[in-house]
């Protein structure tokens, strides 16, 4: 009964979830350099997916999440390359 | 936005306008035969409103057919105006457009919808199912398509054809050197017609992953399955690339931006960057089914199951991930350094590796078995040697240094016709009279399927192989003309007389569909090659619900063994069958999609907002909408099941 009126989990993600948008908007608030900013949001921004994924939607309870996260794995690879690459053949590796 | 002169209809053109006239002839004589023979309400009914996957093949096949025609002329002409030196058939710019169309209609509007095609027939009876997982997003998806088609193809006679080459590279297909409408026309169509094929890559996904027979588990799918899951998948991360950068070249032409610009902090390159990092794995979306397709029929008419099945697997695994990491190899003379082009290098010539893999399981296949020569399988024999060609000339192109020789000439065209044929386009003929019998109930001649496997087959060598010494003696792609003293004349003439015997080719195949409907014998079996695969074990035609009732597999080729042991795949009482009902709201949206896109082809907004509301109000209809499809009675089942023949598995 308690467990149904208070569902611990969905409360948890959600407060995660707000905390972690308050310490991404942080980054404008306070001075800092430019690294520092886009390393905080990096960070919060993988937590932030991950919570949602994991606490909001279910990822991990499903009886196929294998193939769930084998397609998290492919996406994850596919944009890395696409974005590291573009940036390798168009501005590192430029001559 | 700056307007600039131009013409509306294309009238200054005596061949275009004779196009123009042969295809208002044809139209209206389609009309008025639909009317004359009272088809509207069966066309409706039966064809435009389906859901059933097999229809939507069949039409994706017809359309591909159609643009496999009109592709063939445009590389007729293009061949005919290179066929002698100095010759003036076609002036430049004409011939700026005709191999720019040649290139997009033959990938994206034949090999393409080709592939999905056989795709849509075939993979929901190759996995026991009744139909693909969202049969209304199905008919979306071809709807769109052909919406994308239509809208490309008129751009010849309303407006102008695009002309910066199929890759559409910026700052050549910019505003200010494209000025006319030909490569909005590029980006629109495009866009719509990717939509489209977005949709077919979630919904096999979907399909595949999710509505397997009961006991097929991912190891025991024919491997034409997997060809189509793997391809899929590729789809559903490549696209969107393709989708971004059409939209960003759409704005940098409509909208004023400056994504693709030289100044102003734009980048050129980026587009031929993001072109091929959708590109590449687009080449493995249309080789890897075709790779699936000899697979099935190797081993179909080498009466043996397929050699080194989990290699076979592993290798196409290997390929789509490799697939995505090869892109600059496209562009390596555009000035980035020695590291980048020596990773594209090895990347690109690892990819040899898994492919090569694929071709000895298909030799070891053949190994002792017992060959039928069939036309599907002359078709997939001839593949093996004239693909390697192709592959073994693309390692040649692979190496970045020696690449700085090659680039742009026909040494490249040579290479890419010489994977892309027999590659794609023998694939999905093979393919085609394979599948032929399970959708119509009657076998394509084997007589006349032979002799156009002939003309094709050697025709292709005589047009294309003269182009690998072209190249290599220096001439360039996409040359309109050149002087007699630079020798190139006998060569190109001798590919004229290829092109021709392919045209011929093509006619046969033609004439064989036709004398085939006629005449051809009814197949009473389902069965007629003696196949492996589930897709054999219903009727053909096949019912609308596909199974009476879903075969339960327990091994790897479960209908191969089940006509071994005289065991049939299922049993017990027929159930009731529940199916999706059909709609006219895709085609319906799609028009929206159609109109919209023209508009915007022209710049004019405020009809092309309405259209695109009119999208929308479509999609929001749909929200509302109560559809829980219908169901097949029992009785209906048993009545269908003894006009058919009888009682299947």
């Amino acid at each position: 009964m308690m467990k149904q009126l208070f569902p611990k989990q969905h409360v948890m993600g959600f407060v995660f979830s707000l905390v972690l948008s308050v310490v991404a908007l942080s980054v404008l608030a306070f001075d800092m350099s430019y690294k520092m900013g886009m390393a905080i949001l990096l960070v919060t921004a993988i937590a932030q997916a991950s919570v949602q994924l994991l606490l909001f939607m279910h990822i991990g309870e499903s009886e196929d999440k294998k193939t769930l996260y084998t397609n998290i794995i492919y996406a994850l690879f596919v944009g890395v390359v696409t974005i590291l690459g573009t940036l390798l053949t168009m501005i590192w590796g430029y001559q | 936005m700056e307007s600039h002169e131009q013409q509306f209809l294309i009238l200054n053109e005596p061949m275009i306008v004779g196009a123009m006239i042969s295809i208002v002839v044809g139209a209206l004589s389609i009309l008025l035969g639909l009317t004359y023979f009272k088809k509207w309400g069966y066309l409706w009914r039966e064809w435009i409103t389906t859901v059933d996957h097999k229809k939507i093949g069949v039409m994706y096949i017809l359309v591909a057919l159609v643009m496999l025609f009109r592709g063939g002329v445009d590389a007729l002409l293009m061949r005919g105006q290179t066929a002698m030196p100095e010759n003036g058939l076609l002036d430049a710019q004409h011939y700026n457009e005709i191999f720019t169309t040649h290139g997009v209609i033959m990938i994206l509007f034949m090999a393409m919808p080709f592939i999905i095609g056989l795709i849509n027939v075939v993979t929901p009876l190759q996995i026991g199912a009744r139909d693909v997982a969202f049969p209304r997003l199905n008919s979306v998806s071809f709807w769109l398509f052909a919406a994308g088609a239509g809208l490309f193809n008129i751009s010849f006679i309303i407006g102008g054809s695009p002309d910066a080459g199929w890759s559409a590279y910026f700052p050549l297909a910019s505003l200010e050197f494209s000025p006319t409408v030909g490569n909005n026309y590029y980006s629109l169509s495009l866009q719509i017609a990717g939509l489209g094929t977005l949709m077919t890559g979630i919904n096999f996904v979907v399909t595949i992953l999710k509505m397997r027979a009961p006991g097929m588990t991912l190891m025991k799918m024919p491997m034409f399955t997997w060809s189509v899951l793997i391809t899929n998948v590729i789809i559903v991360f490549a696209f969107p690339v393709l989708t971004v950068a059409l939209a960003l070249m759409t704005m940098d032409r409509q909208f004023g931006t400056k994504f693709f610009a030289m100044q102003d902090g734009g980048m050129d390159m980026l587009w031929a960057n993001l072109f091929w990092v959708w590109g590449h794995p687009e080449v493995y979306i249309v080789i890897l089914p075709a790779f699936g397709i000899f697979s099935e029929i190797i081993s179909t008419f080498a009466r043996k199951n397929l050699y080194g099945y989990k290699s076979m697997v592993v290798s196409m695994v290997a390929i789509s991930l490799l697939s995505f990491v090869v892109w600059a190899h496209h562009f390596y003379t555009m000035g980035h350094g020695v590291m980048v082009n020596s990773i594209f290098s090895i990347t690109t010539m690892a990819i040899a590796v898994p492919t090569g893999v694929k071709i000895f399981n298909w030799l070891l296949t053949l190994h002792k078995g017992k060959i039928s020569f069939t036309t599907p399988m002359l078709y997939s024999l001839a593949f093996i040697p004239i693909f390697t060609i192709g592959g073994v000339t693309g390692v040649m192109l692979a190496m970045a240094s020696a690449d700085y020789q090659y680039h742009n000439t026909m040494f490249l065209v040579a290479h890419f016709h010489y994977v892309l044929i027999p590659g794609t386009v023998f694939a999905v003929i093979a393919g085609f009279h394979f599948w032929f019998p399970k959708v119509f109930g009657f076998r394509l001649n084997e007589k006349l399927g032979k002799l156009a496997f002939w003309f094709i087959t050697i025709s292709f060598n005589v047009a294309f192989f003269p182009l690998f010494i072209l190249g290599l003696n220096g001439m360039t792609r996409r040359m309109y003309t050149y002087s007699e003293s630079t020798g190139y004349g006998p060569l190109n003439m001798l590919s004229f007389i290829g092109a021709v015997g392919l045209g011929i080719g093509f006619i046969i195949l033609v004439y064989n569909l036709y004398w085939s409907i006629r005449y051809s014998p009814r197949d009473e079996t389902g069965d007629p090659w003696d196949a492996r695969s589930l897709e054999w074990a219903t009727h053909s035609p096949v019912p609308v619900y596909n199974f009476a009732r879903v075969p339960k597999i327990k091994e790897l080729d479960a209908f191969w063994f089940a006509k071994k042991n005289n065991q049939p795949l299922s049993d017990g009482p027929y159930e009731p069958i529940h199916m999706p009902s059909n709609s006219g709201m895709p085609f319906l949206m799609s028009g929206a999609f159609f109109a919209a896109g023209f508009c915007a082809v022209f710049s004019w907004w405020i009809p092309a907002i309405v259209f695109t509301i009119a999208i929308f109000v479509f999609m929001a209809l749909r929200s509302f909408e109560q559809d829980h499809g219908y169901y097949i009675s029992v009785e209906e089942i048993e009545r269908t099941e003894r006009e058919l023949g009888g009682d299947k598995e």
